[in-house]
């Protein structure tokens, strides 16, 4: 059919089931704002600030799966959003940004609001586009939902000149695609998959190392099967957290900078460790050469560039992981759970000389217990997205997850400013789950104008301030390693959070004690309208235990004891 | 530190608009070395082939050659380890050096004077990258007053 270009994207979008949709007019995309304007089969959320849009789309699909969309305009629309476009690519989640463009005739002359889109998104992006003619916008937008969505997914990001939104041309969204250079491998080599399950068999204390590939290629349960069927313990990564649920005998925690002591520990006395979808990231690792030193390596990963980028892999498997993780289940019939009961025992031990805890030693709310709190009255119940920081990492290390897809927090590029953006996104895909946004009293502020997005839109995120007035992970490494000079980090200046979110027509608590705290939550939920809960908590607090940075995962500063009162 | 080795990488690519600042994006982001870079399209194909030279670890190399086949127009991304490879020099000369003796000298490393006019005398050679280094080396003492390099192209044997 001859339709113009801003009308072939609504119509991609809608033939792509695309639901929802975030983002923000301006000049370069007004063509297309139009026929949104006409349509009613897919909501647009107007975000108040085009990097909340793109994380919106992030937490959307990230709780649903789907490939998440936004929509900005050229020039500063554009710009603020690469911060999501980054955040996205770090953590592969499959997402299409549709930007406006100046027009063609308008490229290269430093016009109003140009910007050289493509050429900023390229290294941010899984894959771009500039389009030059509407004859091709069905092609390149069909490819930029497949390949978002495929392989290993990330952030495509298509560029649309403002002529070519008004050009008239054929439209036929039924065209097959031929991406001749683009063909993922998702079947792993059996060969392959033969060898490393005779590794398995063979080995004395092997270790599943559970990645946030399992979570996009929904494979948890597939996962949650292979390791009971095995009997062989797991660790996580922070990305992976909800694979396995939290009361899994089988699952010793998350690993890392901030992991358990049973998790280091047991990564680095395992001979064996199972990568399904982890890629080896430095706050995994900790010091390259001691990290699970006289450990076999099986790394199964559709991204073959992230095989032996970082830890030498003894049996590569290019694949996606709930296809390989099928195969493996198929041949594990041979390994006898059982037999790995010591090595189960060893790390227990491991857990119970230094558990995850922390003390409850000062008048002042400690943050894990608020985190814990949440677990013990929304569980499985509430969708969990975080800003970044020590709230973050506590989080990781707290809350009960029951689930994949419950878990969404900015990884690889640790954006601040993710999290309530990401949970409006999150309530939007996921409406009938609390959708509860654990947040720092940095963070929070780097994205506040959605109370506006979240009041009009009846978004009721619940974000919970952990206030310490402090940004509290810099102020830890400064308290750890900077000899206490907690430069610029001291935020005692702060707003009233309670009346800002008020003003947006919100609701605000400010909370000292749990009786509050509790209180505050309930009322929330019941009111079902966005929420700032400002829980005042102990300042100096630490996450612990801690692998400083470059130290290795088995040298972990632990947590003082203490004599229980 | 694990030993830096030269290699040589043939890239084929689609040929459409900004491919060639994918390659180069992806190697200046992540800290690889481009030595040289030759690019041309195939003849009658959508296709265009690069060649590039660079240097790394056996890792480096490794990495250098998944990720260029990550990016999505890259068709094929080829490691030599047994190749033919040339590379052409142009050199301008002062009309006052021995044209003769440069003349030889360019025979021998399968070039010739391409021209000759009333100040300057240009030369070529088209050769393996070593033995260009070696006559750029030699003819130094005719003082050369320009020399360009093409960059180095390569077939698998």
């Amino acid at each position: 059919m001859q339709i113009s270009g801003a009308q072939m994207v609504i119509e991609a979008l809608i033939a792509e089931g695309v639901d929802t949709v975030f983002g923000y007019p301006g000049g370069a995309i007004m063509n297309i704002y139009d026929e949104i304007y006409k349509q009613d089969k897919f909501e647009h959320i107007l975000t108040r600030h085009e990097q909340a849009a793109v994380h919106a789309a992030e937490g959307y699909s990230k709780a649903s799966g789907k490939v998440g969309v936004a929509m900005i305009t050229s020039g500063p629309g554009f710009t603020n959003a690469v911060t999501g476009l980054a955040d996205a690519y770090m953590d592969s989640i499959p997402i299409v940004v549709i930007s406006g463009q100046v027009p063609m005739s308008l490229i290269g002359t430093d016009a109003f609001q140009e910007i050289d889109a493509v050429g900023i998104s390229r290294s941010c992006t899984k894959h771009n586009y500039l389009v030059t003619d509407a004859k091709d916008l069905a092609r390149i937008l069909k490819e930029a939902f497949y390949i978002a969505s495929s392989g290993r997914p990330g952030p495509v990001h298509v560029d649309i000149p403002k002529d070519v939104t008004a050009q008239i041309a054929n439209f036929d969204y039924s065209i097959e695609l031929d991406l001749e250079t683009y063909k993922p491998h998702t079947k792993g080599n059996p060969r392959q998959i033969k060898k490393a399950m005779e590794a398995i068999a063979k080995a004395k204390r092997p270790l599943f190392y559970l990645g946030g590939g399992i979570i996009n290629s929904n494979a948890a349960y597939e996962v949650r099967d292979l390791v009971h069927a095995t009997g062989i313990p797991a660790v996580e990564t922070f990305m992976a957290r909800g694979t396995l649920s939290h009361d899994d005998e089988y699952l010793i925690s998350m690993l890392g900078m901030h992991g358990s002591y049973a998790a280091n520990m047991a990564m680095s006395e395992t001979d064996l460790v199972i990568g399904l979808g982890a890629r080896f990231d430095d706050r995994v690792t900790g010091k390259l050469s001691e990290f699970a030193k006289n450990a076999g390596v099986i790394h199964v990963d559709i991204d073959p560039a992230s095989i032996s980028k970082l830890v030498n892999a003894d049996y590569p498997i290019v694949g996606d992981v709930k296809n390989v993780v099928e195969e493996m289940l198929r041949l594990s019939s041979n390994i006898n759970p059982l037999k790995y009961a010591s090595w189960r025992d060893t790390i227990k031990n491991f857990d119970t000389l230094h558990p995850l805890t922390y003390h409850e030693d000062t008048d002042r709310l400690k943050p894990q217990w608020v985190i814990q709190r949440v677990g013990e009255l929304l569980g499985d119940d509430a969708n969990i997205s975080t800003d970044v920081g020590q709230h973050q990492m506590w989080t990781a290390q707290f809350y009960p997850f029951t689930r994949p897809r419950q878990w969404i927090s900015s990884g690889g590029l640790g954006t601040m400013g993710f999290g309530f953006p990401a949970a409006m996104g999150v309530k939007a895909a996921s409406p009938d789950k609390v959708s509860i946004n654990i947040t720092g009293d940095g963070s929070i502020l780097m994205n506040c104008q959605e109370l506006m997005t979240a009041v009009e839109k009846k978004l009721p995120v619940i974000n919970i301030i952990l206030n310490n007035n402090y940004l509290g992970m810099v102020r830890q490494w400064q308290t750890l390693f900077y000899d206490k000079r907690h430069s610029e980090t001291d935020l005692s200046v702060q707003p009233d959070f309670v009346k800002l979110a008020e003003a947006f027509g919100g609701i605000g608590y400010r909370v000292t004690t749990k009786d509050e705290f509790d209180a505050a939550l309930k009322d929330a939920i019941e009111k079902n309208i966005v929420t700032f809960i400002d829980v005042v908590v102990e300042r100096l607090e630490n996450v612990m235990p801690m692998v400083p940075s470059g130290g290795s995962l088995f040298n972990m500063m632990l947590l003082e004891k203490k004599e229980k009162k | 530190m694990e030993k830096s080795e030269r290699r040589v990488i043939s890239v084929i690519v689609v040929n459409e608009a900004s491919v060639l600042s994918r390659i180069t994006d992806l190697f200046s982001g992540r800290g690889y070395n481009i030595t040289s870079l030759t690019v041309a399209p195939i003849p009658e194909s959508k296709y265009s082939r690069l060649t590039i030279v660079t240097s790394g670890s056996v890792r480096v190399i490794e990495q250098i050659t998944k990720q260029l086949h990550k990016l999505i127009p890259v068709l094929r991304v080829y490691e030599h380890a047994d190749l033919v490879e040339k590379e052409m020099a142009l050199i301008k000369f002062p009309a006052s050096e021995n044209i003769t003796d440069i003349a030889t000298l360019c025979s021998a490393y399968n070039g010739k004077i391409v021209n000759v006019g009333d100040n300057i005398i240009i030369a070529m050679v088209a050769d393996e990258p070593k033995r260009v280094d070696n006559f750029l080396k030699i003819i130094n003492k005719y003082n050369p007053k320009e020399i360009v390099r093409s960059g180095a192209v390569a077939l698998e044997r």
